[in-house]
């Protein structure tokens, strides 16, 4: 069953003083199947922030139609869906408790409920040590941390994630990408990444998602079979190459077209 | 331990500096131009034990008081208008910045002629130096907040009054805090400018007549008094000011 | 933007157009205030006439001489500050705290000092105003990116060369946020001067209009000063709009 659905979705931005109106996206066609884990990979400018905020309700699409769980999303978050950003979005002025706690905030659960969630989602991102502790004093990787555990409280059914490890070093973003991978199986949700890095699509998702140059089309759906138990070690599989291989085949063409150079004749 | 020390060091080493330099600046100028510190510092001393001092000084406070809060508060009123609804922030901040640089001292004998002597027109030229300062600084409190964080408001469902308290509000304390802090500083002026020449009491009418009488000995104690207090106050904000900053 | 800029001018006539209103029919009157068409049609005559040039030009004259000394000592100043941390830091509770201290108490002692002729005023408009151009001078050149900073090494390029070529530049609209308050300051001081105690300029002018109830003086002189400040003003933020352009900020 496609928990999301998307049907012939443009987005198109109005021009601003001096210049035209931009194509941002589609139309674009995608169906999200239930619990699966889904990446969204292109080139820069092509809309992957774009769309994903669309699922989100975050903008409006200019065409077409957005389903979440069957009803349709018009300009409102809808319901259980989560959202996690590539900025630091951290309340500078709350402690992580706070700023995990304010994902509660304003839902109908009694106070017993939210402060034991509050704390069950404290242990489960491994965040204990440094519950008092303020944004400012944690590293980029905890941070995020901090924000995925604001979005997980609240306990989304879809969670969507738009590069949230973009501003991290190689290192922490594979344990980041496993921390992922464990927090999808946990929770059952679907999980939907944004990335511009080719590996890390190809070692979480199930499925990816290859976007053309602006305006962003999908031209291309990777199916990569990995086993649910996975991690980061998928790297060493000797498969793993190939869906790397595939996904930049699409991919190069795409990315010439944004850094204004024509593809070469293959 | 050695940091607060060390904390302490730097403001106490200009302090003696500039005593060094009152001291070697009197020795330069002689008794008809000023007085030693010491001098200045005894002089004080028994002036605050006078009673018409107090007197000129409750009126000061008072005028102070009443010119800040109708700074602080008209100034926030128009910063979170201006600083929220787009479009009138957009129309009427250039023109807010255009009134902040004229030399307000210039408006003087208008608000004399609209407010006549005395407390009320003390009162306004006070306000008027701090009200600019205060919103133009809420604005752009309200408008650098990370846009982020607004987006993060949004994605847990704040609704309109929750994410003006609950995001915008504390994200923009720091710098409205700030605004705060000139507002003081440049009220206070106001306060004292507006008692030089539109009242028979406070502090700023004691230092005309000082100067019109030119009683160096109260020209020095009045000024002293009047650097002391605010620079008191100016680094107690100011420590508060930087808490606020270093949180965020 | 437009639109903007059409309610801004509808917003600014509309306000004029009521305080001319309110003169007119008497709600304010007379020896308060005048209409603004009187102002406006006062100064234009006074203007012509030319009878108060001298009292313009001096104060104006001795405004841009404080404005100037500012600059240049308020930038130099700066640039040695932010090379010697320590002295940096221990002026810096100084400058927070300045603008608190009544500047003006210390104008008898400058004329003490400095005598009865146009030094003590240039000195009180310079006093006020190199500290925010010190300030602001210096939080520009905290911006400087370290890695213009090693560049400029690599080159060999000397301090002061440094200093000149990439730091100021580069601090340039933070500058001309301080020489934009300066000018207010400035015009402060050698006005505000004026006003407590001198043989000249518009300060006194003013002073003696508003003493002798002539509001078709006063207002007028008012209303020049306003204009003189707002045009330098908008000016020196012109240019500040243009240097953050470039850089693709603002």
């Amino acid at each position: 069953m496609s928990v999301v659905s998307i049907r012939g979705v443009t987005k198109v931005f109005p021009a601003s003083k001096g210049g035209e109106t931009v194509h941002a996206l589609g139309p674009l066609d995608l169906d999200l199947q239930q619990g699966e884990f889904f990446a969204i990979v292109g080139p820069s400018g092509c809309g992957k922030s774009t769309l994903l905020e669309l699922i989100a309700g975050l903008q409006q699409a200019t065409q077409g139609v957005i389903e979440f769980e069957g009803r349709a999303i018009r300009g409102e978050i809808p319901d259980g869906v989560g959202v996690v950003f590539q900025e630091d979005a951290c309340f500078p002025w709350m402690s992580v408790t706070v700023n995990i706690a304010f994902g509660v905030r304003n839902t109908t659960l009694s106070q017993a409920e939210k402060a034991r969630r509050v704390r069950d989602v404290i242990d489960m991102m491994g965040l204990a040590d440094f519950a008092d502790s303020y944004p400012a004093q944690l590293s980029g990787g905890m941070r995020q941390r901090v924000c995925i555990a604001r979005t997980l409280i609240r306990e989304p059914r879809l969670i969507l994630l738009d590069e949230p490890f973009g501003a991290l070093d190689q290192q922490t973003r594979l344990l980041m990408g496993d921390e992922v991978l464990r927090l999808w199986r946990q929770t059952g949700a679907t999980v939907v990444l944004i990335t511009h890095a080719l590996d890390e699509a190809a070692m979480l998702a199930d499925r990816i998602a290859v976007m053309s140059a602006r305006p962003g089309r999908v031209i291309d759906a990777v199916q990569t079979h990995w086993p649910r138990e996975r991690d980061s070690r998928i790297v060493e599989r000797d498969d793993f190459g190939a869906v790397t291989s595939r996904l930049w085949k699409s991919l190069r063409k795409e990315s010439l077209k944004t850094i204004g150079r024509l593809p070469e004749p293959t | 331990m050695t940091d607060v020390v060390k904390s302490l060091r730097n403001p106490l080493i200009l302090i003696v500096g500039l005593l060094v330099a009152w001291q070697l600046l009197y020795w330069f100028a002689g008794d008809i131009a000023m007085r030693a510190p010491a001098a200045t510092i005894r002089y004080t001393a028994n002036l605050l034990t006078t009673d018409t001092f107090w007197v000129h000084l409750s009126e000061s406070m008072r005028a102070f008081a009443a010119a800040l809060a109708i700074a602080v508060a008209l100034g926030l009123l128009i910063g979170f208008w201006l600083g929220l609804h787009r479009f009138s922030g957009d129309v009427l901040e250039p023109t807010l910045v255009a009134l902040y640089s004229i030399p307000k001292i210039t408006l003087y004998p208008l608000v004399l002629l609209a407010f006549g002597l005395g407390m009320p027109a003390k009162i306004a030229f006070g306000a008027i130096h701090g009200i600019i300062p205060i919103a133009l600084f809420t604005i752009n409190a309200l408008r650098n907040i990370k846009p982020i964080l607004i987006k993060a408001g949004r994605v847990l469902k704040l609704s309109p009054p929750e994410m003006i308290r609950s995001v915008l509000f504390p994200a923009a304390v720091p710098e409205i805090f700030t605004g705060f802090r000139v507002g003081f500083s440049l009220t206070l002026i106001g306060t004292l400018l507006g008692e030089m020449f539109a009242s028979q009491r406070g502090l700023g009418y004691l230092l005309m007549t000082a100067i019109g009488l030119h009683n160096v000995d109260q020209i020095m104690a009045v000024t002293f008094l009047l650097v002391v207090f605010a620079a008191a106050i100016s680094t107690v904000l100011l420590t508060v000011d930087r808490w606020l900053h270093h949180r965020v | 933007m437009k639109r903007i800029t059409v309610y801004r001018v509808l917003i600014i006539a509309g306000a004029v157009l009521l305080l001319e209103l309110l003169c007119l029919i008497g709600i304010i009157d007379r020896l308060t205030m005048q209409p603004p068409h009187r102002i406006v049609r006062d100064l234009a005559v006074i203007l012509t006439s030319g009878s108060l040039n001298s009292a313009i030009l001096k104060t104006l004259t001795n405004a841009s001489i404080a404005l100037a000394l500012a600059l240049v000592a308020g930038i130099a100043a700066a640039v040695v500050l932010h090379r010697y941390k320590a002295l940096r830091e221990t002026l810096d509770p100084l400058f927070a705290t300045y603008y608190a201290v009544p500047i003006f108490a210390f104008y008898p002692l400058l004329i003490i000092l400095l005598g009865l002729g146009d030094a003590p005023q240039i000195m009180i408009g310079f006093m006020l105003g190199v500290v925010v151009v010190i300030v602001n001078t210096l939080n520009g050149l905290d911006r400087v990116p370290l890695v213009l900073k090693k560049t400029a090494l690599i080159q060999r390029m000397r301090p002061i060369e440094t200093a000149l070529k990439v730091m100021l530049p580069y601090a340039a609209p933070y500058v001309l946020t301080g020489a934009k308050l300066a000018v207010a300051y400035s015009l402060i001081g050698i006005i505000g001067a004026e006003f407590i105690m001198s043989r000249g300029g518009m300060g006194y002018e003013i002073s003696f209009a508003y003493n002798n109830f002539d509001n078709a003086t006063m207002y007028p002189l008012i209303l020049l000063i306003l204009l003189v400040s707002i045009a330098v003003n908008g000016a020196l933020s012109r240019w500040e709009k243009i240097l953050l352009a470039r850089r693709g900020q603002g």
